[in-house]
């Protein structure tokens, strides 16, 4: 790189180019017009994405990330266009999603004048940020960048905030660039302690009645193999937390289910008869251990885990390996006896039956004639020969979504996890979409959380981005009604929706679209949508009331996991 | 059980590590009863000193949780008997209150106080003691009407004998060494 001069705002793009940025999703604005005008040059290097909002762009840039495991990057300018990454900025944090987020700001003499569009985004985003700096001088710019890079990406990985000033993007420095791979306060992954892997193997051979339970960690440390190749060793059940959906192939014997408040009835009730609980990249989440003091009473606890402040977090581990999940698994999975653990398999089997028997079946295969969100899925799947990336919003359909839609292959799911960010599902899966361009995105949304960010569907239009939207319409915010319905006698407060015509919208967008009401036009109509050589839109009209089940009511433990209301 | 913890936190000089720190305790609903701030004895390394009331399960986790900021080296939490701490009080009496009798006097010369300035209308008297102490002399010196009153948050050192931290960056110099070994 030759030592003349360049300005901040071509510094911002050559530090993203030496990183091997190759997608942005963004909003340009005043404030950072100037990084803008730098990147007019360099179109054919890199590609922009502009969203229609900038909670689109950094939930796009979110899904970029789960699909592709690389740092999802997105700009926005000052003040409102900062406000707006909010949301999508704490969705990434609480789902360790790798984010660069870059912002411009007003000019540094102007900072803390409440001068035109200036927020302290830097103040804002600290609870939900990785790490976030300021740039105020040209000269820092590629030495920050290098180091969001670094930060977002090592250990458990999470988004990252730069708040460049407008005169820093203008200013000049000498451009050289230095990837970051250390920083002295930070420890991004603890070395693994052979003595607690040989602890844990210990345990794991005496179990009797173990259950794995598998998370984002998993996914995001690459380690679906690893995971695999220990569980066909131990012959252990494996159940998957909703982020941890997709790393172990649906279909797989030790697959047990889904944890969790809608997860399935197995893993649930079982959890409390296991005798040794080993939570692989998982954080026991409320919505996972239900009552934390009734919680897996009979079980120790050995917690695989890249982030010492999640140990001991929630429930207390009796041994604790820490490290990448990729390096202790295959530790593990060399101290381990190879065993099966044939009779304790069969109890998640008869619990399987009787969940097929009081809940799936009548979801999969309805008898009464209103279209269930269940057999909508199943057939998607079906047809998607169980290859295609789900992406789904927050709700109800997010649960049967994830319960029905079966996986073969890891990297598959995008959903907002912890944070449950209604709206995520259509700018997520522009991002999807672009991440895996030969893939299949279904999108499966509520009428609700679509339109939240129904703009998305100009960004969707304009990058012809053949993204498979399902509209599940019941004209309620369903979740909340079934809540409404359960504990606060079916007082349904606000949640009964007016909807507009989606298929007028979506036209209006440009985007072929087809509505079905009854039975008969449902595999058809999923076809036709997969057939499509573009985006689509598919909105299926289902039963109104329909309740997502099973179901551990909030505050209650695992084990009183009810199959019916 | 709530009792009281000295939390230390070395950080580098960042801006805006005190709100990052501090946001720890917010999320938390936790008061800081004291906090101080200063440069260590590492150069560029700064030392927080925090004061707060709570349970050790809860302690354990802010610590954790502050350690988890990119910028913060190491977080250690105690409990007083495990430090030696003090804090420095500030005290403006009324010059004229010295004249009138001797107790003021009586009364530095046996907490250990002493006089930093005096002039015609007042007279400051600098205590350094635990906070108990300082409250102590506080009430005694009002009967003759404290005109200003300050205390400082506290310092603290702890019982071992070395300074934890220089060890500790050893260590992590070597824990980074190791686990790019490891890859």
């Amino acid at each position: 790189m030759s030592k003349s001069k360049i300005t901040g705002s071509q510094a911002v793009i050559l530090s993203l180019l030496e990183e091997g940025v190759d997608t942005i999703f963004g909003y340009p604005g005043g404030a950072i017009m100037p990084i803008y005008d730098a990147l007019y040059d360099y179109n054919k290097n890199v590609k922009h994405i502009l969203a229609r909002h900038e909670q689109g762009a950094i939930h796009a840039a979110d899904g970029y990330a789960r699909i592709t495991g690389k740092p999802g990057i997105c700009f926005a300018t000052s003040g409102p266009g900062a406000t707006n990454t909010i949301t999508g900025l704490a969705n990434a944090m609480l789902d360790s999603i790798p984010l660069i987020c870059i912002v411009g700001q007003v000019v540094s003499p102007l900072l803390g004048t409440d001068a035109f569009q200036e927020s302290d985004i830097v103040s804002i985003s600290i609870p939900i940020t990785k790490w976030n700096y300021q740039i105020t001088s040209p000269e820092e710019i590629p030495a920050t960048i290098a180091q969001a890079f670094y930060i977002a990406t090592s250990g458990r990985p999470g988004p990252v905030l730069i708040d460049i000033t407008k005169d820093a993007q203008f200013g000049e420095l000498e451009f050289e660039y230095k990837k970051c791979s250390k920083i002295r306060s930070y420890v991004p992954e603890h070395p693994v302690n052979p003595f607690k892997v040989k602890e844990a193997a210990e345990i794991i051979d005496a179990a009797q009645k173990p259950l794995l339970l598998f998370g984002n960690g998993v996914i995001i440390g690459r380690a679906e193999e690893e995971l695999r190749q220990f569980v066909e060793k131990t012959g252990i059940p494996a159940a998957w937390t909703l982020l941890g959906l997709s790393a172990l192939p649906s279909d797989h014997p030790l697959n047990v289910g889904m944890l969790g408040m809608h997860g399935n009835y197995g893993p649930n009730l079982l959890t409390n008869e296991a005798d040794v609980i080993i939570a692989v990249g998982m954080r026991f989440d409320d919505r996972v251990t239900g009552k934390v003091s009734d919680y897996a009473p009979h079980a120790k606890i050995i917690h695989l885990e890249i982030d010492p402040s999640e140990i001991n977090k929630i429930i207390k581990a009796d041994v604790a390996v820490l490290g990448n999940v990729k390096k202790t698994l295959r530790m593990l999975t060399e101290q381990v006896l190879p065993k099966t653990h044939e009779s304790w398999l069969e109890q998640f089997r008869a619990c399987d039956q009787i969940e097929n028997e009081k809940i799936i079946n009548k979801d999969l295969f309805p008898e009464k004639p209103g279209l269930t969100v269940g057999e909508a899925i199943r057939i998607a799947g079906d047809k998607t020969n169980h290859e295609a990336i789900l992406v789904t919003d927050v709700g109800q359909h997010q649960m049967i979504a994830s319960r029905y839609f079966k996986f073969k292959h890891p990297r598959s799911n995008v959903t907002s996890g912890g944070l449950g960010t209604m709206g995520f599902g259509l700018p997520a899966a522009v991002g999807a979409q672009l991440g895996a361009p030969d893939r299949t995105v279904v999108a499966v949304i509520g009428d609700g959380g679509f339109q939240m960010t129904v703009q998305e569907l100009g960004t969707i239009a304009q990058n012809k981005l053949p993204v498979k939207i399902i509209v599940m319409n019941n004209h309620f915010l369903g979740m909340v009604r079934q809540w409404q319905q359960l504990f606060f006698e079916k007082r349904y407060s606000f949640t009964e929706l007016q909807n507009p015509d989606f298929i007028t919208i979506a036209k209006g967008f440009g985007i072929e679209a087809h509505k079905v009401e009854v039975r008969g036009e449902l595999e058809s109509g999923i076809q036709k949508m997969i057939d499509h050589d573009g985006p689509y839109l598919l909105e299926v009209i289902v039963e109104k009331e329909d309740n997502v089940f099973p179901m551990v009511p909030a505050g209650a433990s695992v084990s009183d996991v009810m199959l019916e209301p | 059980m709530n009792q009281e913890y000295i939390i230390t936190v070395f950080s580098e000089n960042h801006i805006g590590l005190l709100t990052r720190i501090t946001i720890v305790f917010t999320r938390r609903k936790i008061n800081i009863d004291s906090l101080t701030v200063s440069e260590s004895a590492i150069q560029g390394i700064f030392k927080f000193t925090i004061v707060i009331r709570t349970t050790e399960e809860a302690v354990k986790k802010i610590v954790g949780q502050i350690e988890k900021h990119i910028d913060v080296l190491k977080a250690y939490y105690h409990t007083n008997d495990e430090m030696i701490y003090q804090e420095i009080a500030l005290y403006k009496v009324p010059t004229q209150a010295l004249y009138e009798s001797d107790i003021i006097e009586k009364l530095v010369r046996n907490s250990g106080a002493r006089i930093l300035e005096i002039t015609r209308e007042y007279t400051v008297i600098e205590k350094t003691g635990h906070k108990e102490e300082t409250q102590a002399l506080f009430e005694e010196l009002n009967q003759f009407r404290v005109m200003q009153f300050i205390r400082s948050g506290r310092v603290a050192i702890s019982r071992d004998p070395i300074e934890r931290l220089s060890e500790f960056l050893r260590e992590r110099d070597a824990q980074i060494e190791s686990t790019h070994e490891q890859k």
